[in-house]
């Protein structure tokens, strides 16, 4: 059995939750082997091995720090080499899809985006992903080179049988156009204690009927008493509202969480587009014409301004 | 300065896509063509960087015969001129496929005058990859500089601001290179009645494979290196409980909520 490699998403410190996702469908295709690429390597070891990684790669030279995507290529495509893998597998965000396309034209592969499932038969792997919002689902499968595949967080559930992972380090050359974009500065602009958006079990949106910025925080704290993420409708974003970040949608991020809580959003095309595979919905909004409640589980035909306080109020008082 | 625009025709956003079920591929009868929205920012953005820094701003657009319009729409805006890729051969193409001829096309217009920057959406509508300028900056080995909500150019360093989940990464690179721009970058202007005069008159050149030097093997569906097996319509969600807010709301969501365990 072949080796499957993982790229690992993390921040300086910390391992995201999709990287186990990845080990997770990485274990049905082969022999799972993590690749760590920036600092942070060694506390990351014993996290890797436990979500089944045989192996890590790591590369952790402060150099590939420096430029955007090209040096996290050149490992990929180094071990691409070596290693000849049986597919390699990424997270389906922004710097994930684009290291992926990049490897697809250095390697001569094909590479498919934005999978929700992968499943190998007769020697060849076959993608599973959601297109036009998740109205249509596409079976494909990679006929050239390596298989390169991005997919979506919350796809699966981590199942880790996995124990020690052996450290194996490399070391790449950084020449010409691999140092052509400098990153200059880091500037972050919010931390807070929420989850990632894209990775959130929970997240809880609002749109152009919370109002206003100031009022978002009927959002948060509802999102709050749910450990959830905060998201919003592009009216929100495009008010200034709420950070462009946050924007979920056809032109921001694709969420599937298990719950998502749409308060004051209409459900336009543009927006059901980056939500709709989301496990369970639940919409509160005043107009009980509003195309979101065709996708409800659950839906509310009330103010949001006393339904999601109340609603906080009640999940605080009722987990003790 | 000059800026070559990538700019894709796409199905208009409000309406419902469907694939074709004889080829897989988007069925782009069933749908009214627009530009990609987020190439109208990369059209502002060029026409912004010409205002400042001079030079010619080119359009560039792979695409089908009704592509033209989306052509005329950005020189509508204000561009130059613009090469409009066009080959049955291309139907089907992959984003492996589209980067490559997109390169050979840039590389045209370096030898016919020099080109500084690409800039692009960051995504398109209705493939929603978000790859093809992370590929075309690959094949050209120039700069990736993608994402950005902010674009500065001071001499030949090009200086922008990439989003992130959580802020934003400064990044800089020499010209040439390749931006990516995301929808919050600016404000695009909407053609004037002179402007959409004016376009009717500014050269499009048509290139196909040949005049591009691109094996007709290497792209469309033949030359794609994935393939679709098969596609069905999602099962649609099955209908949920709504309630009117008669005091009782949040009671029964809560309720709901506590069911399905989600605290
Ligand atoms: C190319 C393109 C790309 C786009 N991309 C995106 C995208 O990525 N994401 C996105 O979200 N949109 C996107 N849009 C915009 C989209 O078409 C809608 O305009 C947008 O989603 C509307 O946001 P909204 O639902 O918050 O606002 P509205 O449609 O104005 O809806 C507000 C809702 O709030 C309700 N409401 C008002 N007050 C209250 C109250 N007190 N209590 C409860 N309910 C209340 C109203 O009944 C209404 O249903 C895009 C559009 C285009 C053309
Ligand atoms: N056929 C095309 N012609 C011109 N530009 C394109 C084409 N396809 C993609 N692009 C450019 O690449 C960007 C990202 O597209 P994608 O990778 O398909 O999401 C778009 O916003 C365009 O600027």
């Amino acid at each position: 059995m072949g080796e499957v490699l993982v790229l690992v998403e993390h921040t300086d410190d910390e391992v995201k939750k999709v990287t186990g996702e990845l080990l997770t469908l990485a274990a049905r295709l082969g022999e799972p082997a993590a690749v760590y690429v920036g600092a942070g390597a060694a506390a990351a070891l014993e996290t890797l091995g436990g979500w089944g990684a045989a192996r890590v790669y790591v590369a952790e030279a402060p150099e590939l720090s420096s430029y955007l995507v090209t040096p996290v290529v050149a490992v990929l495509a180094q071990l691409v080499a070596e290693r000849s893998p049986t597919a390699v597998l990424l997270a389906s965000s922004a710097e994930g899809k684009e290291i992926a396309g990049r490897l697809a034209v250095r390697t001569g592969s094909g590479v498919i985006t934005d999978a929700t499932d992968i499943t190998a038969e007769s020697g060849s792997i076959t993608a599973e992903q959601p297109v036009f919002g998740g109205a249509t689902v596409v079976r494909s499968t990679i006929t050239t080179g390596t298989p390169i595949v991005t997919v979506r967080p919350n796809s699966v559930a981590i199942e880790g049988a996995g124990g020690a992972a052996e450290r194996v380090d490399v070391t790449v050359e950084l020449t010409g156009a691999a140092t052509g974009a400098r990153v200059t500065g880091r500037v972050v602009e919010e931390k807070g204690e929420r989850p990632e958006l894209s990775e959130a079990a929970i997240v809880v949106s609002g749109g152009r009927g919370v109002g206003s910025g100031e009022n978002f925080s009927v959002v948060e704290a509802l999102a709050d008493a749910l450990g959830a993420a905060v998201g919003a409708s592009r009216a929100a974003t495009d008010a200034g509202w709420y950070p462009h970040q946050h924007q979920v949608g056809q032109t921001g991020k694709t969420v599937s969480p298990q719950l998502y809580v749409a308060a004051g959003i209409s459900g336009a095309i543009q927006h059901r587009a980056g939500m709709q595979t989301s496990k369970t919905i639940v919409a509160v909004n005043k107009d009980a014409e509003a195309p979101i409640f065709e996708l409800v589980d659950f839906g509310v035909v009330g103010d949001l301004h006393q339904v999601l306080p109340a609603v906080t109020e009640k999940v605080t008082a009722r987990k003790g | 300065m000059n800026i070559v625009v990538c700019v894709k025709q796409v199905p208009d956003t409000w309406s419902e896509k469907k694939l074709d079920p004889s080829d897989s591929t988007l069925d782009r009868a069933a749908t009214d063509p627009v530009m990609n929205e987020m190439d109208e920012y990369a059209v502002e953005e060029a026409l912004r960087l010409q205002e400042a820094h001079g030079g010619e701003v080119t359009i560039l657009c792979m695409g089908p015969v009704t592509a033209a319009d989306t052509v005329r729409k950005a020189l509508s805006m204000g561009a130059d001129k613009a090469v409009h890729v066009l080959d049955g051969g291309l139907h089907g193409s992959d984003a492996l496929a589209t980067s490559l001829a997109l390169s050979k096309a840039v590389e045209k217009v370096v030898g016919a005058g020099g080109v500084d920057l690409v800039l692009m959406g960051s995504e398109s509508s209705d493939a929603r990859m978000s790859v093809v300028p992370a590929m075309l900056a690959e094949r050209l080995g120039w700069p990736q500089l993608s994402f950005a909500k902010e674009v500065v150019v001071e001499g030949t360093t090009v200086k922008i601001k990439r989003v992130t989940d959580d802020g934003y990464l400064a990044v800089e690179g020499e010209t040439p290179a390749v931006v990516s721009v995301v929808e919050k970058i600016n404000e695009p202007r909407y053609p004037s009645f002179k402007g959409i005069m004016a376009a009717k008159k500014k050269p499009v050149e048509t290139l196909d494979l040949a005049d591009l030097g691109v094996d007709a093997g290497a792209v469309g569906l033949g030359g794609a290196w994935s393939r679709v097996e098969s596609f069905e319509l999602a099962p649609p969600r099955t209908a949920g409980t709504v309630v009117t807010d008669d005091g009782t709301g949040a009671d029964q969501l809560v309720e709901f909520l506590a069911t399905k365990k989600f605290f």
